[in-house]
């Protein structure tokens, strides 16, 4: 009982304190680097929307698959990753009084390196060098340079991961007999994943470099896209988790309730870590050389994640009732009413949240056997991740914004920053609900994802999703003054709103709460159950595919 | 709470059970699983190899075809398909360079079709038609060309 009372002063001590000002620039360096990601990669998708419905065409020299190689790596990996380091080292330094100075050092060695990643990738993709997909899938082949700078931006990406956990290390070690707060375990959870997440796309990216330099002639393809998706899908509930991290404890804080029971809320993050590798397969199930066993055995792998979920959506459902109901709600759905639904900051995580109610029922059609060969590669695809990212995720985080940003720049949310964060909701809200519900149907009806131009000559079949594409168009369109409005936002709360302070806000437990289990933070253990998961996933496969291979493939550029 | 979180828990992981056992049961009793064929091929030399030597569509059984096909950028071969209404069509596919996908909007086929692997699936054509054929996987600056069709008469 000692040690949990001289926790709660301790983290009373840290809510004055806040983030400290070295931290803060980290954050804001990332949220800059963030937006104005954002920008780019939100015009890169409009031109998108507008060229497949026939409204646009790019300039000379520039082709929709190029487009479309930027849009996803600047928004799936520059855009997400950076928004999830500043949010979630603040969360660290906030929880934690404090980045260490080594910490901070690998911080910006990392950010540099990030940088440096990214434009050596997207200068190869302007140049047209690179117009291989966010995916790509040997044998298809950039310029060197391109992986290159892949390689360079992994290793940013490590280095804030060491990062992470040297400070998580140092805080355990100073703070005997102490569970971290809740926010660092969240932290250390997206970062041991980050790692863990990483390590396939790398080994995939040192099998192609040499086979681009010449050096080895052939390249074993089906090796090459089980590594991508080892970590492609992996990113996915990387962001999830960072999501799920605003859900569990800042909403309930900001709507004046508690959070859940935080043995629950551990036991989830440290189920998301383990079991999350092996979902990548379902991106694979109409591919050949796996056989049916494997797949099924991955249509349960993948669906494993589905259990976490559900707590979740019970956790968070409970958390709003009660604080619902004790402002005076009554009756069955009285409690919804009383949330407060004109604070942005809990508006855009709350939508957020249901928007994975149909987010998560997509993706486990997407996941089984034979309903993935109806939907595979169409446009459902791309309408679920625009619903589950591009909603579920992005508007949680665009919603931290809105605390995080004032707090870090010392300025104030104001009630007409609020109302204009409201309004870029609904208007975000109604677009990827316009555009993702029309890609859903026009994928069910076979329209191909990846695809710049989808009129088959005017085969019958294709008259049929026609019209969708002027509906995504118009999606995409509404979008773009979403991400116009949150641009400003978030660099007017960075640089010109009144000086002032804004709350973190973290909840704190239920008075009658059990104490947290040391066992959780036991973050070795958790890392070989999930190497141990991993292999049960992919040393069979990996292994077929390794010695029932046939002859490599050479390198080839096709656009 | 306790309790209502165990009903929770009891209800989604047994929604999740039968689920699986549903999708087991289409996938291994009634063959209705994904397209999952192991043979391999030197992707080099696919054209010196059989089946590969003669892409084309062959009659193998009562109103039962095979289509032995080639995928490269950016087109199938053979193209332009006819089959008689009814018939039973097994496509056999490989890629001459990088990755395709075969898809056919309208029906349930719907297959990668990759460099160095054999693909197979099977589809039954009732309705009389036109149909289109399709790649779905990026495959290079005219991946929007790579189509063709199937006539069901």
């Amino acid at each position: 009982m000692e040690l949990v009372k001289n926790e709660t002063v301790n983290q009373n001590k840290w809510l004055k304190l806040g983030v400290n000002p070295e931290d803060a620039l980290i954050s804001k360096t990332y949220f800059t680097i963030a937006f104005a990601t954002l920008l780019i990669g939100g015009i890169l998708g409009l031109i998108q929307g507008l060229e497949r419905a026939g409204l646009y065409s790019l300039p000379s020299g520039f082709n929709y698959y190029q487009v479309l190689s930027a849009h996803g790596l600047l928004l799936l990996v520059v855009f997400t990753a950076t928004f999830t380091m500043g949010y979630q080292l603040a969360n660290l330094s906030y929880s934690f009084g404090g980045l260490l100075p080594i910490a901070k050092k690998l911080i910006w060695v990392g950010i540099v390196l990030k940088v440096i990643g990214v434009v050596m990738a997207v200068t190869m993709i302007v140049l047209n060098e690179a117009s291989v997909l966010y995916t790509f899938y040997p044998p298809l082949a950039a310029h060197p340079i391109f992986y290159f700078g892949l390689v360079v931006l992994v290793i940013g990406i490590w280095a804030v991961c060491l990062a992470v956990i040297l400070n998580y290390r140092h805080w355990r070690k100073t703070h005997p007999g102490q569970t971290t707060p809740i926010l660092a375990f969240f932290a250390m959870g997206v970062f041991i994943l980050w790692f863990f997440a990483s390590l396939g796309v790398t080994i995939e990216v040192f099998m192609i470099i040499p086979w681009v330099l010449g050096i080895t002639e052939t390249i074993n393809v089906m090796v090459t896209r089980t590594l991508f998706w080892w970590f492609g899908h992996t990113l996915v509930n990387i962001w999830y988790l960072v999501a799920t991290s605003a859900w569990y404890i800042i909403v309930p804080k900001i709507i004046g309730g508690k959070h859940f029971n935080e043995k629950l809320i551990r036991l989830v993050v440290i189920l998301l870590v383990i079991l999350n590798i092996p979902g990548g397969f379902h991106h694979q199930i109409i591919d050949p050389a796996i056989s049916l066993t494997i797949k099924f055995l991955h249509v349960f792998m993948s669906l494993s994640i589905a259990v976490p979920s559900l707590m979740t959506a019970f956790a968070m459902f409970y958390v709003m009732e009660k604080a619902g109901r004790k402002k005076g709600g009554k009756g069955l759905f009285g409690w919804f009413k009383k949330l407060p639904w004109n604070d942005v900051r809990f508006l855009a995580p709350m939508i957020a949240m249901i928007a994975f109610i149909p987010g998560g029922a997509g993706g486990i059609v997407n996941t089984s056997n034979q309903m993935n060969q109806v939907i595979h590669n169409t446009m459902w695809v791309v309408g679920h991740f625009h619903i589950t990212v591009g909603v579920s995720v992005v508007l949680t985080f665009f919603g931290i914004c809105y605390w995080l940003i004032p707090h870090l720049s010392k300025r104030q949310l104001t009630k007409r920053m609020n109302k204009i964060g409201v309004i870029q909701t609904w208007i975000w809200t109604a677009g990827m609900a316009i555009m993702a519900f029309s890609m859903h149907i026009a994928g069910l009806i076979g329209d191909p994802r990846r695809t710049s131009d989808t009129t088959y000559g005017g085969m019958e079949a294709a008259l049929n999703w026609f019209h969708y594409e002027y509906i995504f168009a118009a999606g995409a369109t509404l979008l773009m003054i979403g991400v116009i409005i949150q641009v400003f936002a978030v660099f007017h709360m960075m640089f010109f709103a009144p000086k002032g302070t804004t709350e973190y806000p973290v909840a704190e437990p239920e008075e009658d709460q059990p104490s947290v289990p040391m066992w959780t933070e036991r973050w070795g253990l958790w890392s070989i159950l999930l190497l141990a998961v991993v292999a049960m996933a992919y040393v069979i496969p990996i292994v077929d595919m390794i010695v029932n291979a046939p002859p490599g493939s050479p390198p080839f550029k096709t656009w | 709470m306790g309790k209502l979180e165990e009903t929770w828990m009891i209800v989604s992981v047994s929604i999740l059970v039968i689920f699986m056992a549903i999708v087991g049961y289409q996938t291994f009793a009634l063959g209705m699983g994904p397209p999952s064929n192991k043979d391999i091929i030197d992707p080099q030399k696919v054209d010196e190899q059989a089946p590969f030597d003669e892409p084309g569509v062959f009659e193998v059984g009562e109103n039962k075809y095979e289509v032995v096909m080639t995928l490269e950028t950016f087109a199938f071969n053979p193209g332009d398909i006819e089959v008689p209404v009814g018939a039973e069509v097994e496509f056999i596919m490989t890629s001459k360079d990088v990755s395709h996908g075969i898809q056919i909007p309208g029906t349930n086929l719907n297959a990668m079709v990759l460099p160095g692997h054999i693909q197979r699936i099977t589809q039954v054509f009732n309705e009389p038609g036109e149909y289109l054929i399709l790649c779905n996987e990026y495959c290079g600056i005219g991946h929007q060309a790579m189509f063709t069709k199937i006539t069901v008469k």
